[in-house]
């Protein structure tokens, strides 16, 4: 707990974060940057956990491991997502994603 | 006596068609024919020596002959109390059918490696001259009345088969179709007939519904519709099915054309044993019929009548001699059925029993003689035509002595086994009805005008001319004649009356020379009609067709019984059943499906754009879906 | 004061730097954009007083992650090269369905009440955190330690064998050559 801070403030940055990281998702071309879109949006998630566990339930640790593990989730969802993009850009000689659409009717 | 052995008198046949239509075309020709010959050679000798062994050895004489099922396995369990089984069943008819079976069918497969040497098809002849032994040994050794249909059916399919041997000829396509058919809508008869009588008796088993005591005869007098009770009604159902194998009025128009199938075919299927299996059906339920059902024992009696006559008057006016023959058979069939449905049970009452399968015995030897004959005839000029044929006695001398037996035997000459079964027949309906006497005797002149007339236009007659000098057949083919020959002149000496008798008990049996002597007298009045206007041509012939044009034009044509048929399907049952059946099919049943699938298909087509594969389409789908649905429940709910 | 002012340091920070992320057009300067974002995210963690999360952050996402996709744009992209951006209309329906999404977001977190735990605050340090998740007891992690333990080697395994190359007509004769 942070004097004259509320927990709301720290939700309004989560949330504007994840937004923007949605938004990056939607719009960007390049898959490595869609990837980091979904990186700021783990991120805002582990902000949100932090910042319940010290204004709600300071005692536990829950929120402690759980931002743990997302960041684990995460370093493996980039490991594995970045050899997937190097396989694409070996097939299809780009990592556009509006090339990547072979699965289709 | 343990009859066990008896079934593989049916499975050794079975066995090699196994064989031969697994591996018959590895072999050469020759072992194929000596296979299936000797398999069923084998089973010959096994019925002899059941038959020796049943009638003789371990008969006591002076009882009545059982009736053993030498093996019996439950198949089907339909109901607590009705289960259908499998089993051989052995009693003097159905093991009087084992000897005739197995020695036309092995005369016709030794005649056959003579007749068909040189066919692409040798192997398939004899797999299916197998298969056919097969299902007609296990129709008549069946225990029940379903396993007999099970085999009745394979009958038809093996008959079919053979039929349509020859299947680059379209002719023989036809024939075969036609046989099945009409076989087949006939055999709807006989499973409704087994399906009503089972359904009231509650049983499938000869024995139970023979038993003169059993619950067969005892409810005949139960429920009636139309005057007739259910017991006559099922008999008359499942003579239909007999009828129709056995070529009886109205389904015969099959047996004429299955002639299309090669000639050994003809003298074993459709002369000797499978057109039997009508008469062997009423026979093995004769005590049903007559104890229980008299009225349609008189149906039977009736329709044989009539078909006899009728076929015999076709029969005169026929060019092909494969098509005589043919009628011929027809004729004698009305003879046998007529002689069972004249008959009454028990003792000297079952005189046409007795008579019946007697002639049924004698008939299979001189007519399967008769075809085979006819065979080595057509062997020697390649022609069904006697217009082609003519004074032929000079080059084929056995063949030509043989077919004079036969003629002389069908004519009911005696001491030929003929007469002696005609002879029989003739007493019994005698004693029953006058007027069915009246049509036999008649009959029997005719009998022996159209067999002499297609004796004197082959042996006989003017013509010598041919493209190459007709030479006598090989000695495979020539030995069965002579054997069958033999069988023809000395089987009328066999003590039927003490062997195959409706009780099973012998009766003292004689003949009955006020009988006998005018029917030799019609049968050599009808031989010399016949000597007169066929030995050497003349015009009498053409003078008589003309005094007597319009009969002999309907029967030329068969009495127009082909275009009646095809009038009935064509123009009735195609135009105003089938027709509106076929469009109800194609436009309600197909129509339905067919727009089930187009909408589904139209749908897909327009909706397939949705997967686009472009990723961030779906996640933008996805995430205004989240919102929306978020915005649904939290706010507006 | 001083807390305030940090914060708001820190939120502009995020806010801005996260927003450059998905607008850059160079991709290498959105992968430094988005280190600052971890950084700054860092920050909030040290204002929280969660040094050991703070620390995590700083190692595994800034020093780990963001070093893993800088390498990945070197192999697949040329440094000259200025990425294509969405066309007008994408960008326009993300935005709104976006914009909707946070402003419904916003709404219902600013209109609930959350009530703060008025409770001690226990500080734990580094030493509690570490006997907390090797710890089988009621209160322990050793579960999902385990259970991210295998994550971790499973995701290795797989990325190893997805971006493996395969071995082509050619290598397989070369190899037969030799």
């Amino acid at each position: 707990m942070i004097q004259n801070i509320p927990l709301s403030y720290f939700l309004v940055i989560s949330t504007a974060m994840f937004f923007i990281g949605i938004y990056g998702f939607l719009t960007r071309r390049n898959l490595i940057t869609m990837l980091m879109s979904v990186e700021l949006i783990l991120n805002s998630v582990n902000i949100n956990f932090v910042a319940f566990n010290k204004y709600l339930f300071p005692q536990h640790l829950q929120g402690h491991f759980f931002m743990l593990i997302v960041i684990a989730v995460a370093a493996s969802e980039a490991a594995v997502a970045i050899a997937i993009i190097i396989n694409i850009y070996r097939n299809f000689k780009s990592i556009d994603v509006e090339n990547v659409d072979e699965m289709k009717f | 006596m343990d009859y066990t052995y008896t079934l593989f008198i049916p499975l050794i046949p079975f066995f090699v068609f196994l064989v031969l239509g697994l591996m018959g075309h590895k072999m050469p020709p020759i072992v194929a024919g000596l296979i299936g010959t000797l398999g069923l050679g084998l089973s010959t000798v096994l019925s002899y020596f059941t038959a020796i062994n049943y009638f003789w050895t371990s008969h006591v004489p002076e009882t009545a002959y059982a009736s053993i099922k030498g093996f019996e396995v439950p198949w089907l369990h339909l109901t607590e109390k009705l289960t259908i089984h499998l089993g051989v069943l052995i009693d003097p008819i159905s093991v009087m059918m084992l000897v005739v079976i197995t020695t036309v069918s092995l005369m016709v497969h030794i005649y056959s490696i003579g007749y068909m040497k040189g066919d692409p098809g040798f192997y398939r002849f004899f797999s299916f001259l197998s298969l056919f032994s097969f299902s007609m040994l296990g129709l008549v050794l069946a225990t029940n009345i379903f396993q007999m249909y099970i085999f009745w059916e394979l009958v038809g399919v093996s008959s079919f088969l053979l039929i349509g041997f020859y299947y680059e000829k379209p002719s023989a396509v036809a024939a075969s179709k036609k046989a099945f058919i009409v076989t087949r809508f006939a055999d709807l008869g006989f499973l409704i007939g087994i399906l009503m009588l089972s359904f009231n008796t509650g049983t499938f088993d000869f024995q139970t519904l023979t038993d003169p005591h059993g619950p067969a005869i005892a409810q005949a007098g139960g429920v009636a519709f139309m005057g007739m009770s259910v017991l006559t009604w099922s008999l008359i159902f499942i003579f239909v099915g007999g009828a129709g194998k056995s070529a009886m009025f109205p389904f015969h128009i099959w047996l004429p054309d299955a002639m299309e199938g090669p000639t050994p075919v003809s003298a074993l299927i459709h002369a000797a044993t499978m057109v039997v299996a009508g008469v062997y059906l009423v026979a093995r339920l004769f005590p049903v019929f007559a104890l229980g059902a008299p009225d349609a024992l008189h149906v039977v009696a009736w329709i044989g009548g009539f078909s006899s006559i009728f076929a015999a008057m076709i029969a005169c006016t026929q060019t092909d001699i494969k098509r005589v023959l043919a009628y011929s058979t027809m004729s004698q069939i009305g003879y046998m059925m007529l002689a069972l449905g004249v008959s009454g049970y028990g003792g000297e009452e079952g005189l046409g029993f007795m008579a019946s399968n007697f002639h049924l015995f004698t008939h299979a030897m001189f007519k399967a003689l008769l075809f085979l004959g006819a065979g080595a005839v057509i062997h020697a000029v390649h022609s069904n035509e006697i217009g082609d044929m003519g004074n032929l006695r000079k080059y084929l001398p056995i063949t030509h002595m043989t077919f004079l037996i036969a003629c002389l035997t069908i004519a009911g000459i005696p001491p030929f086994s003929g007469f002696f079964s005609k002879d029989e027949i003739l007493a019994a309906a005698f004693r029953d009805n006058k007027m069915l006497f009246a049509i036999e005797y008649i009959v029997a002149g005719l009998t022996a005008f159209y067999m002499f007339r297609l004796y004197y236009g082959i042996f006989w007659g003017k013509k010598t001319h041919y493209h190459h000098t007709p030479h006598e057949a090989p000695k495979v083919m020539t030995i069965p004649l002579l054997i069958l020959a033999f069988g023809s002149v000395f089987a009328g000496f066999l003590p039927f009356h003490n062997l195959v008798t409706s009780d099973g008990k012998g009766f003292e049996s004689h003949i009955d020379w006020m009988i006998a002597i005018p029917s030799v007298l019609i049968g050599v009045v009808g031989i010399a009609i016949a000597t007169v206007m066929y030995k050497s041509e003349t015009a009498i012939p053409d003078k008589m067709a003309q005094s007597f044009k319009h009969l002999y034009k309907w029967a030329h044509r068969k009495f127009y019984m082909d275009e009646v048929y095809l009038f009935v399907t064509r123009k009735i049952i195609f135009r105003y059943i089938s027709t509106p059946i076929a469009w109800f099919d194609r436009h309600i049943v197909d129509g339905t499906m067919n727009g089930i699938a187009g909408i589904i298909q139209y749908t897909a087509y327009s909706i397939k754009g949705l997967q686009s594969g472009k990723l961030q389409q779906y996640a933008f789908v996805f995430v205004s879906g989240t919102v929306i649905l978020v915005l649904i429940f939290v706010y507006l709910v | 004061m001083l807390n305030e002012f940090m914060f708001i340091l820190i939120a502009v920070m995020i806010l801005v730097f996260s927003i450059l992320t998905v607008l850059t057009r160079k991709i290498l300067r959105a992968a430094v954009y988005m280190l600052f974002v971890l950084i700054s995210t860092a920050g909030l963690y040290f204002m929280l007083s969660y040094n050991f999360l703070a620390a995590v952050q700083l190692t595994v996402y800034a020093g780990g992650i963001v070093v893993l996709i800088i390498f990945s744009i070197l192999l697949t992209s040329h440094l000259s090269e200025r990425a294509v951006m969405a066309p007008f209309k994408q960008s326009l329906f993300s935005a709104l369905a976006t914009l909707a999404g946070a402003t419904l977001t916003l709404v219902t977190i600013l209109r609930y009440s959350f009530i703060p735990n008025t409770g001690v605050d226990p500080q734990f340090n580094i030493i509690d955190v570490g006997n907390a998740l090797v710890s089988y007891n009621r209160e322990g992690y050793a579960l999902p330690f385990e259970v991210v333990s295998i994550l971790l080697l499973a995701a290795m395994i797989g990325s190893i064998v997805v971006a493996k190359k395969e071995p082509t007509l050619k290598d397989k004769e070369a190899k037969l050559d030799k």
